[in-house]
């Protein structure tokens, strides 16, 4: 494997073949972070980036085991090998963060991204809209006699290429969940 | 609770101030004798005093202020402990949960505010929580990578009664890794067998992993023999009088030590940073070694200067490993050009970059450092200091031999930190010498705490280098801003004898070098507090200098040097 990238599964407490073979092409990454679902957690993650100056392109978070307590944050950054080594290895000294995983090294993995779209229009707009929803297969969720809310789910590529489908045909509201990802096998 | 939580972490000093948001605390702090209160003069100084306490102990120190400004007042000492990773335990009242986010009065988003200037934080809500938490705060201070933590106690919780539990040391997931990996330690060992010019660069990183790393450090460097340099924050983990010490690295270091670090082939940075007042230029740093690194925080590792071999684990226990393996393949290094290096040093040292023009008729702040260092140097003895040219003129002029006794902001460089500093020293070593090297500008910046030093009979002796200047901000202006010294004076200081006389403490003052020995010898002997007033040479500049945006190689080592060496690029660095 490539000597700059952690090990599968490393955790904060093990990060080796810290090996440097630094690029100064900016990279995109998807960060999967396992923290203690606690007051400010978000917070400390957030003030990182902003305070050390690090792209985040898209955050999610939500409690993803009740009884252990845990959250899980799916970040997408962008930078140099350099800067992505040291973003994770500043997660990782977190406190309430127990593990970090870089899921662009660790092997492939989904990506998906849920976005809401209202695309307001008549006629023959209306009719487009619609049956390119149907090829994207995004669902209608609400409509009016003026209007439809599109639901669709995919990589977050797909959603930039409806979404700029829809732009001419009457878009008016996008909201975007931001990338939840995971890894593929077991 | 919390009285006993501390003394089951044996907590024997608390520095604090107390105020509305934590009387249950100061409370119960008042029915026991087991754990010293010292009252300060200002929440800064609590928090510096127990840096100073910390370093000299390496034992937490611990603090306890009160809601508001109390919190907001300790601010830049949590942003210092921070920086020079020493680990403090600062406890803060906290107005009632339910006025939480009411604008109550004194009331401050604590842990919001003290976020980003901690290693962690916590609001306690459930008085049950409250000895858990105070126990992991302990935990995550001192292990690890040390810091600062805070934990932030609302009123009723104090008020109420929940249930106790006891330190386990095993309950936290915060369990930093200690072994360095061996594969790797195995490959520092075989580029320390064939180093030709080999150079060790420490830090403060040796003096936090405690006493065992310093003595395995010594066994290494004398076994060895390869020369020694240290950063700011590591002063002490080599001793100065030993035959491989180089002297102190970086902006104001020694010409021997910077060259040998631009000039070597192995750079074996053992628990430092490559910090920017170290490293100069970066993409002329040491450009012909191969770079070792010895870290127990990751992030450290590739920040800011690429490594070859990153070894991550706690100085000590790496140390150890190092030098079993390095003794099991047969204790091998290349003696003959191990010697030629030295003799290239050797050659440096002879520039002799600390000789400075003496007067007869002024006292030269190097002078008047060096015969401290001359008549103090066989005293139990603790420097502090606070931030400037004098620091720079102590960490230069004075030896030290061991580690835990020279305190001195780093990171962040805080004007105001040497005076709490001492007294938390103080605290801690009651018949030791503590002295603080000091710049008139910082010390006013805390002289409230002369009240505190008089108030529990510290002996802290000032030594305060008077030249009514903002030196390192006057010696920058002449460099850089066309001797255009905006600001950098003080027209009004007070008379430090009369001000020492209205605290009830002693005033000494010095202002002809024939006097020199026989007033520092007055202010040793002095049983209590001194403020030492000794009036410098107003216009020297602090040198051997690595400009900004230069490289190592390109030290000025005096007046002659200085005009027009820093470029507009290297004018924008600080």
């Amino acid at each position: 494997m490539s000597a700059l990238h952690i090990k599968k599964g490393a955790s904060k407490h093990s990060a080796y073949n810290l090996r440097p073979t630094f690029s100064d092409v900016n990279e995109r990454h998807t960060l999967a972070l396992l923290v203690e679902n606690e007051p400010g957690v978000l917070a400390r993650v957030i003030g990182l980036f902003s305070g050390r100056g690090y792209n985040i392109e898209s955050l999610t978070v939500a409690e993803v085991d009740h009884t252990g307590h845990l959250s899980r944050i799916t970040i997408v950054t962008t930078g140099t090998p350099q800067v992505i080594e040291q973003i994770k290895a500043q997660l990782g000294r977190i406190v309430p963060v127990h593990e970090v995983h870089d899921l662009t090294v660790e092997g492939s993995s989904v990506e998906r991204e849920l976005a809401m779209l209202k695309v307001v229009g008549d006629g023959d707009k209306r009719v487009e809209a619609l049956r390119l929803a149907d090829i994207f297969r995004a669902n209608v969720v609400d409509s009016t006699l003026g209007s439809f809310v599109f639901e669709i789910t995919g990589a977050p590529e797909k959603i930039d290429a409806f979404a700029d489908l829809m732009r001419p045909l009457g878009l008016a509201e996008v909201a975007r969940t931001g990338v939840a990802a995971l890894l593929r096998g077991e | 609770m919390l009285v006993q939580a501390l003394k089951d972490q044996g907590v024997d000093t608390v520095f604090g101030y107390p105020g509305g948001a934590v009387l249950p605390i100061y409370d119960e702090v008042f029915q026991q004798n087991d754990i010293k209160h010292v009252l300060v003069r200002h929440e800064q100084g609590a928090v510096h005093a127990a840096e100073g306490y910390a370093r000299s102990t390496g034992r937490p120190g611990v603090v306890l202020v009160t809601s508001g400004p109390g919190a907001t007042n300790a601010v830049t000492g949590l942003t210092d402990a921070l920086m020079d990773s020493i680990p403090i335990v600062v406890f803060t009242g906290q107005v009632p949960t339910f006025m939480i986010g009411s604008d109550a009065f004194q009331e401050a988003d604590t842990v919001g505010i003290t976020r980003p200037c901690t290693k962690h934080n916590w609001l306690v809500k459930d008085t049950d929580k409250l000895s858990g938490v105070i126990h992991e705060a302990f935990h995550v201070a001192t292990s690890g990578r040390p810091g600062p933590v805070l934990v932030d106690i609302p009123k009723d919780v104090q008020f109420a009664t929940g249930t106790y539990t006891k330190p386990a040391p095993t309950a936290s997931h915060y369990q930093p890794r200690m072994k360095g990996d061996i594969e790797e330690i195995t490959e520092l060992v075989a580029a320390m067998e064939k180093a030709k010019r080999p150079v060790f660069y420490t830090g403060g990183g040796v003096i936090n992993s405690g006493p065992a790393a310093s003595q395995l450090l010594r066994e290494l460097v004398d076994a060895t023999g390869f020369p020694i340099t240290s950063t700011l924050m590591g002063l002490g983990s080599y001793p100065a009088s030993g035959k491989n010490w180089l002297g102190m690295l970086g902006m104001h270091g020694l010409y021997e030590a910077n060259l040998a670090m631009h000039d070597c082939d192995l750079l074996i940075n053992i628990g430092a940073r490559f910090d920017d007042r170290i490293t100069g230029r970066i993409d002329a740093f040491s450009p012909k070694s191969i770079k070792a690194h010895i870290d127990i925080d990751p992030s450290s590792i590739n920040k800011v200067i690429k490594t070859d071999i990153p070894i991550v684990g706690d100085v000590a226990h790496v140390l150890e490993d190092l030098l079993k393996i390095w003794k099991a393949r047969g204790r091998k290094t290349n003696v003959e050009s191990v010697a030629k290096w030295h003799m290239k040093i050797n050659e440096w040292r002879k520039v002799d970059c600390l000789a400075y023009t003496d007067s007869k008729k002024s006292i030269k702040p190097q002078h008047a450092v060096a015969r401290l260092e001359a008549l103090t140097k066989g005293h139990d003895r603790y420097i502090c200091t606070e931030v400037g040219q004098h620091q720079m003129w102590a960490a230069q002029y004075l030896g030290f031999e061991d580690p835990n006794r020279w305190m001195t902001s780093g990171g962040l460089g805080t004007m105001g930190y040497g005076f709490p500093a001492s007294i938390g020293v103080q605290m801690a070593h009651p018949d030791a010498l503590v002295i603080n090297v000091a710049g008139e500008a910082s010390w006013l910046m805390n002289m409230q705490e002369m009240g505190t030093a008089v108030q529990y009979r510290l002996p802290v002796k000032q030594f305060i280098l008077n030249n009514e200047r903002l030196g390192m901000v006057r010696q920058w202006q002449e460099l850089l801003h066309g001797e255009r010294y905006s600001h950098s004076w003080s027209e009004a200081l007070p008379d430090f004898v009369k001000l020492a006389e209205a605290f009830g403490a002693k005033g000494i003052l010095c202002s002809d070098p024939a006097d020199l020995d026989d007033a520092i010898m007055e202010m040793i002997n002095h049983d209590g507090p001194v403020i030492f007033d000794c009036l410098v040479e107003k216009h020297e500049n602090c040198f051997p200098m690595i400009p900004s945006g230069k490289a190592h190689n390109e030290m000025l080592l005096g007046e002659a040097e200085t005009q027009g060496v820093i470029d507009a690029k290297g004018s924008v660095l600080v």
